[in-house]
């Protein structure tokens, strides 16, 4: 009897050699550079985000009179805009808000994705024809025109930016998720689990949500990006988290605008740090995409 | 092809009914009365009597469903879209006025982007893993990651301060002065058609080198067919299929981008109108528009799966 109920004993999980994050981040840096370089990025900007009070020289929101539009220096290394606030400073603390944005609006729009994908993907039938022709309607919508529509309505703030960008490409991604469910769906192990009545929660989150995993993790990398662009043309339209809180696409926009003609300083960093901000993102989550989930390659 | 037609238009109609009742829950999904929301940004005294034509006025007397019913009944039976609060005149030919500039833009910016992703995504799958396409390929990151408003604003900026020239700034129509017009245009439609690009580099890149492994390609080069006739004729015109989809899935990203272009260059189209409504709460253009747009994408996808038949002899409509 203890010989056999050894032998039924389950087997111990065992992760296989090389699947943990070091070793991950060892084969992106071998196979990927540009992915890496865009990585190391992505982790200097997450750390000036997150120590943009320590790091920043001024506050975000320190008015100097004296100081009014002077060009980089040694004191204001960015140089300062029309209320003599130090471009630097603002900068940071704009990482800051990008980085709060950015990670908070995507964390929900991939739970809203894979909610909605792994239920209709899973389920299929009528619950899925109506679910994708109310995702078709609203992708049909200008990410852009749906945002400024709703924010008119609701009000600017950083409460509904980040549920609005959360929910907007949530609803869009849930596609991806749901057509990497479809092919999971018909798998032996599935059909294993429904046979010996498993019930559909356990099944989706023990069988299905596991082996999604990597069109998730890279829907997550490329939402990061997707929001931080759209918060900063949202800011830059003058409906995102309102002034003086420093965003990078507000900094470009109001009554900085008119004085870039003197100062064209003020025009530049924050562009800059949009721009490269995204750029890293967008070749770290090419690169996890390509490591990760090769059925992707090439799509958006 | 035709019942295909009619049964690809049956399918339009639950899309449609759920991108009208979007419209309609989302302008409506207001913390607060509407109402109070207007009166309080646009300090009209909030008596009693202009509060009750404003409700009047949007319809906010009756219920939620009947005022639906009422809305979709009005656009599909009279075409229209109720009238703007401020100016009084009909949304619908507002947006009429507006539309034709707005797709103008678009069309300039979707020929940038085709005649430029194109080319350089042929080149960089030939050439694949070569310099050439290293750099081609980051450059079209590079052009997904520069944010549109921001190029804008530095093109507003810096030609001014280098050499006193500016884009110009007042509106010259088409049929005013097609050249003038079409040069104003240019520079809006090169930014927005500079992510797009990208994207259909991207794809083209893509499909090219999954067409080039095929073995009617191998064919064509052994029986001594020239590279540049194989390209062209035999894998570019398989690989473009997918292309035309993108333009399609792409259609919303370009609308979106036409708003900040307008806001920048002045453009008065719909992106503007839009904004300007926003800043006014005039809550039935802001819906006209949102209407409007969502229709059009909708219209523009129906466009391109139709033309799959024109492009690929290999598609059947059944």
């Amino acid at each position: 009897m203890v010989a056999v109920a050894e032998t039924v004993r389950p087997l111990r999980r065992r992760r296989l050699p090389g699947s943990g994050t070091l070793s991950f981040i060892g084969r992106l840096f071998r196979d990927k550079p540009l992915g890496a370089f865009g990585f190391v990025i992505c982790v200097f900007f997450l750390f000036c985000g997150i120590f943009a009070d320590v790091l920043a020289p001024y506050g975000y929101n320190q008015i100097s009179p004296i100081n009014r539009l002077k060009p980089p220096s040694a004191q204001f290394w960015l140089g300062t805009d029309n209320l003599g606030r130090d471009m630097l400073s603002r900068c940071l603390y704009g990482a800051q808000l990008s980085v709060i944005i950015g990670l908070s609006a995507a964390t929900l729009a991939t739970v809203v994705s894979v909610l909605i994908g792994i239920v209709s993907g899973y389920l299929g039938g009528k619950f899925d024809m109506i679910m994708q022709r109310f995702v078709d309607a609203w992708m049909s919508f200008p990410d852009l025109i749906i945002l400024i529509v709703v924010v008119s309505v609701v009000g600017p703030g950083m409460g509904p930016v980040i549920v609005l960008l959360g929910l907007l490409y949530g609803i869009g991604g849930s596609r991806i998720i749901r057509g990497a469910v479809l092919s999971v769906r018909e798998n032996a192990y599935v059909h294993a689990a429904q046979s010996t009545g498993a019930t559909m929660p356990r099944i989706l989150w023990k069988h299905i949500l596991p082996n999604v995993m990597a069109p998730v993790i890279v829907l997550f990398t490329t939402r990061v990006g997707a929001v931080i662009l759209a918060e900063s043309g949202l800011a830059f339209l003058g409906l995102g988290v309102p002034p003086p809180a420093p965003t990078w696409g507000g900094m470009l926009s109001g009554s900085g605008r008119s004085f870039m003609y003197l100062a064209p300083w003020l025009a530049l960093a924050p562009g800059l740090c949009i721009t490269i901000v995204v750029y890293a993102i967008n070749v770290f989550g090419d690169a996890l995409r390509d490591l990760l989930d090769p059925r992707m390659r090439g799509s958006r | 092809m035709q019942a295909y037609i009619i049964r690809r238009l049956l399918a339009l109609i639950p899309t449609l009914i759920f991108a009208s009742l979007i419209v309609f829950i989302t302008v409506r999904l207001i913390p607060g009365d509407i109402i109070d929301l207007m009166l309080s940004s646009n300090d009209i005294g909030a008596d009693k009597k202009s509060r009750v034509q404003l409700e009047a006025a949007l319809g906010l007397d009756k219920p939620m469903v009947s005022q639906y019913f009422r809305w979709l009944g009005a656009i599909l039976f009279e075409g229209s879209l109720g009238k703007s609060l401020w100016q009084n005149t009909p949304v619908m030919e507002e947006i009429l006025h507006r539309l034709p500039i707005t797709f103008e833009l678009g069309l300039m910016a979707l020929f940038v982007a085709l005649i430029v992703g194109i080319p350089i995504g042929v080149y960089s799958a030939v050439r694949q893993d070569t310099v050439g396409d290293y750099v081609t390929r980051s450059f079209a990151i590079l052009a997904l990651a520069l944010p549109g408003f921001w190029v804008g604003t530095l093109v507003m900026v810096f030609p001014s301060i280098w050499w006193g020239w500016s884009p110009e700034v007042k509106y010259i129509a088409f049929t005013q002065d097609p050249l003038r017009n079409l040069a104003q245009m240019a520079i809006p439609a090169l930014i927005l058609g500079k992510a797009f690009s990208a994207v259909v580099m991207r794809l083209t890149r893509t499909m090219m080198l999954e067409v080039m492994r095929q073995d009617y390609i191998r064919t064509a080069l052994a029986k001594g067919l020239a590279t540049r006739t194989t390209i062209i004729r035999h894998a570019l015109r398989n690989a473009l299929i997918p292309v035309v989809t993108l333009v399609g899935l792409q259609a919303p990203v370009l609308v979106g981008g036409t708003v900040i272009l307008e806001q920048i260059f002045v453009i008065p189209g719909m992106g503007l109108l839009l904004l300007e409504a926003v800043s006014q709460r005039d809550y039935p253009i802001i819906t006209g528009v949102f209407l409007v747009v969502g229709v059009a994408v909708v219209l523009i996808n129906l466009l391109v799966d139709l033309s799959y038949g024109l492009l690929d002899p290999k598609v059947r409509y059944r």
